[in-house]
């Protein structure tokens, strides 16, 4: 029976172990990340701009074609959901304001970190997963260059910037993609849905959008990172790395979506 | 030798989790000798060497370098002497994302202000000193495994270090590139009276390049010498290792028969 009892709470104990020592040491790579970021190069370790550039092109302009297709296709079907429903009514005009705010506020930023951690999250936790098991990490470390500073400052920096431009560029594909199902299906004005939009739209809801995309960014390059970094086990061990990372990351984003809407948009 | 050993190694203790792996290690080694350090597979030597570079920090004991003590140290502290050491890892850690040039090149472009064209000449002098001329532009994943080795070899000594460490040069490799890659081993030694640490459990390549031979045994040393003091040292473990004898393990047919029976 006692045996039972210790079996049943060390059950218990060793994942709330485990989960507490992952968090200490993903902690410990936020803060060092953001020392090497903003205190390091006062002290004259800049930040790797070539390899900035370099990471930016691969999440940013390289995930262009795919957000402009899906933000396409999410306002094309917001549109269609919202006229359907507002047709009783005759208010097909109000499928500009739906879609504009619902987009600008919540999806536009949501789909876009969601296709992001999908292709650049997964690939950075691949990529530093097969890095670490090839030694390269600590080729890196006996060079006396830290592998935080030369690999993870980058990607960091360059989501940072990609994904608030990516989440942008949805918000305006997606209110395109309403705006010709709207001029050629509901047969409204073009001027008037554009005028539509402009009233419905508010700086916070721009403001909160990109604020919102800084978050999912830091998510993204942080879950990824870990999950390469403390890849065990070769390249069985780097799979479960890169699937780890999408699924944490989309649980983290969307989670976070659910706080930012409870701060800036509950009524209660 | 009475000189200070550039390498003094101190009562050295490590655990992996509740497994003790090396189990107060003494060791010296002074400036100019390539040292061996032999040993089976598991026995710590892979983990003496990462304590000696900095990858592991020890659960306590020393290890100092020209005088100082890296245990102790932070990173910033440590840099300097890691800019004057080269490492050469067992799958040569190329870093496959960069050329062969890029991977020699980097330690300079990031640790010194020389002009681009500087650190391309030197490159190539490296290069050309492992006998990998011309092949800059390549990946390391169109090398072959001895030509990844040697690469790793030139980014080792790319900032011309004092003390090189190498981990198992040879393993994995046919006779005749192994032998190839201790030859420059002890080409760099003469050359550049670098201090040479090297890792490995190949016989051949222990009796052609060792100065000196560290025999590491359940995390301790045992035996410490020139190649003649060990080949005529008589102690048990030694002997069997340099002998190349199997584990006394008669199989009684019986015994091994019931223990699979039984449940």
């Amino acid at each position: 029976m006692m045996e039972r009892v210790v079996s049943f709470f060390s059950s218990l104990g060793r994942p709330t172990l485990t989960f507490f020592v992952h968090l200490h040491r993903f902690v410990l790579l936020v803060l060092e990340t953001f020392r090497w970021t903003i205190i390091a190069p006062f002290k004259g370790k800049k930040v790797r701009w070539r390899a900035t550039v370099e990471q930016a092109v691969r999440f940013g302009w390289d995930s262009i074609l795919i957000v402009t297709v899906i933000a396409f296709f999410i306002g094309l079907i917001l549109a269609m959901q919202a006229a359907d429903q507002l047709k009783p009514f005759g208010a097909e005009i109000y499928v500009a304001n739906l879609v504009a705010v619902s987009l600008t506020r919540t999806l536009g930023p949501m789909i876009t970190a969601i296709i992001i951690a999908g292709r650049g999250g997964s690939s950075i936790a691949a990529e530093l997963g097969t890095m670490k098991v090839a030694e390269e990490l600590d080729a890196l470390r006996t060079m006396g260059l830290n592998p935080n500073w030369f690999l993870v400052v980058p990607r960091f920096v360059a989501m940072v910037m990609m994904l608030p431009a990516l989440a942008m560029l949805a918000n305006f594909v997606g209110i395109g993609g309403a705006y010709i199902f709207s001029v050629a299906a509901l047969e409204i004005n073009g001027v008037r849905f554009i005028n539509q939009v402009a009233m419905a739209l508010v700086m916070k809801d721009m403001i909160v959008g990109l604020v919102k995309t800084v978050v999912f960014a830091m998510i993204i390059v942080f879950v990824g990172c870990y999950q390469g970094l403390i890849v065990e086990g070769g390249a069985e061990g780097v799979g479960k790395s890169t699937t780890n990372s999408v699924v944490i990351s989309i649980f983290l984003i969307i989670a976070a979506e659910v706080f930012f809407t409870a701060l800036f948009y509950s009524t209660l | 030798m009475a000189k200070e050993p550039i390498i003094k190694i101190r009562d050295l203790n490590t655990y992996y989790g509740d497994r003790h792996i090396l189990k107060g290690v003494n060791l010296d080694i002074y400036e100019g000798e390539i040292m061996t350090i032999l040993g089976r597979s598991g026995c710590g030597k892979s983990t003496l060497l990462r304590h000696m570079v900095g990858l592991v920090r020890p659960a306590s004991g020393s290890i100092f370098i020209k005088g100082q003590d890296i245990t102790r140290m932070s990173e910033e502290e440590m840099t300097p002497i890691l800019k004057k050491m080269g490492m050469l890892f067992q799958g040569a850690a190329l870093f496959n994302s960069m050329t062969v040039g890029e991977n020699v090149a980097l330690p300079l472009k990031e640790h010194t202000q020389l002009e681009d064209s500087t650190i391309s000449i030197m490159t190539r002098i490296k290069l050309d000193l492992v006998g990998l001329s011309g092949f800059e532009s390549f990946k390391p994943a169109q090398l072959s495994g001895g030509m990844k080795k040697r690469a790793g070899l030139a980014r080792a000594i790319a900032m011309d270090p004092d003390i090189l460490f190498c981990d198992e040069p040879s393993a994995g490799l046919d006779p005749v590139v192994a032998m190839g890659i201790d030859q420059l081993i002890i080409k760099l030694e003469k050359a550049f009276r670098m201090t040479i640490v090297v890792v490995t459990h190949e016989l051949p390549s222990v009796f052609t390049i060792s100065d000196r031979i560290a025999m590491l045994h359940e995390g301790q040393i045992i035996a410490v010498g020139t190649q003649d003091e060990l080949k005529n040292s008589s102690d048990p473990i030694v002997k069997q290792f340099l002998n190349r004898e199997a584990d006394d393990s008669e199989l009684d047919r019986d015994k091994y028969l019931d223990s699979l029976v039984r449940n």
